[in-house]
């Protein structure tokens, strides 16, 4: 499924919205009641609360809501970028399987920049260790492109930075591309 | 980030339940750790305590949203190929700058990874010349076209 040309029409944040986005970037409380707790900080009612969250949800600014866990923590140490370089006519049908796949985590086209970069399909597979998720990365190659695709495979070595988004009201920033 | 407690391996059922079954499911209703108590057979104390403690322990980095790239402003992945015995200093300027979320090493010739945000497409132009301006290297800004994955969290194997 491609979500480019999403059918919801797009939601525009309003200054509450920001203040709550601001809140509840860096998650919400381990208290009874969070959204409470986030509705008198804002002067409005926890149902309100609760609603602009769904809206946001609804319409897509918000892809998911919920548990967000550190794969290293968790024991996925082998964290490979695999990066493909794909006729332009069989990307999209390529992609889809791709991201069809259960090992695959996240699937986004991009450029190539030639001549330094010839690459126009990226994925992510968070393993336990590289042996396997260089054998994962094989069997999609045969399985997809018959073995004919130009691929690439990266793993993270150190991580100089890693946090949820931090907002501010008047730098308004997205990306996770962990 | 507290002591770690346990490895991966030891965790208990219940904190393998909470950790995978509440990433996209979760809901959002007054008493959110209630209704993962009623799903799950624990109490709500139970439940707070449990979530709490896997953050301490580094197992979760939030409970909160996933933004969809690009919705809240311009963002774009960059490449950059810098010689080993620069990396670290390299990666410390890029950190330096305020829209940047994720900084990886990684094996390849081009060995440093960065998302960066930015709330306009001059601005996150500007950063990016800024940036090739104090490291002397050239950035590959390679920003997301085309997104072909539904989010649906991380399903946990144990």
């Amino acid at each position: 499924m491609v979500m480019n040309n999403p059918k919801m029409p797009e939601y525009r944040p309003d200054a509450v919205d920001w203040q709550l986005i601001d809140i509840i970037a860096g998650g919400i409380a381990f208290v009874k009641r969070p959204y409470l707790d986030i509705a008198e900080k804002l002067g409005i009612t926890e149902k309100e609360v609760l609603d602009r969250i769904r809206i946001m949800r609804i319409c897509g600014l918000i892809k998911r809501f919920g548990v967000v866990v550190n794969h290293r923590e968790l024991g996925y140490t082998a964290n490979a970028m695999v990066v493909w370089n794909i006729p332009d006519e069989h990307v999209r049908e390529f992609a889809q399987q791709l991201a069809a796949s259960e090992t695959v985590n996240l699937c986004y086209r991009r450029p190539r920049i030639l001549p330094h970069w010839p690459y126009n399909l990226f994925c992510m597979i968070h393993g336990k260790d590289r042996q396997t998720v260089i054998d994962q990365v094989h069997r999609l190659a045969n399985d997809y492109t018959h073995g004919n695709a130009r691929y690439d495979i990266l793993f993270s070595k150190r991580r100089f930075k890693q946090r949820g988004m931090h907002y501010h009201p008047c730098r308004k920033t997205g990306d996770d591309d962990s | 980030m507290s002591e770690r407690l346990s490895s991966p391996e030891e965790l208990a059922d219940i904190d393998r339940e909470l950790l995978n079954n509440f990433q996209h499911e979760f809901p959002l209703s007054v008493r959110p750790w209630q209704d993962l108590a009623d799903k799950t057979g624990i109490d709500e104390d139970a439940v707070i305590q449990r979530l709490q403690s896997l953050q301490e322990r580094g197992y979760i980095s939030r409970i909160g949203p996933v933004f969809k790239c690009n919705s809240l402003g311009v963002s774009t992945l960059v490449a950059m190929s810098i010689p080993e015995a620069e990396l670290e200093k390299i990666a410390a300027i890029i950190n330096s700058y305020d829209g940047v979320n994720h900084n990886y090493e990684r094996q390849h010739e081009y060995n440093l990874w960065f998302v960066i945000a930015a709330s306009t497409d001059d601005e996150l132009d500007n950063l990016l010349d800024s940036i090739e301006e104090a490291t002397g290297y050239r950035c590959l800004k390679l920003p997301m076209l085309e997104n072909f994955h539904i989010d649906l969290g991380f399903e946990l194997q144990w």
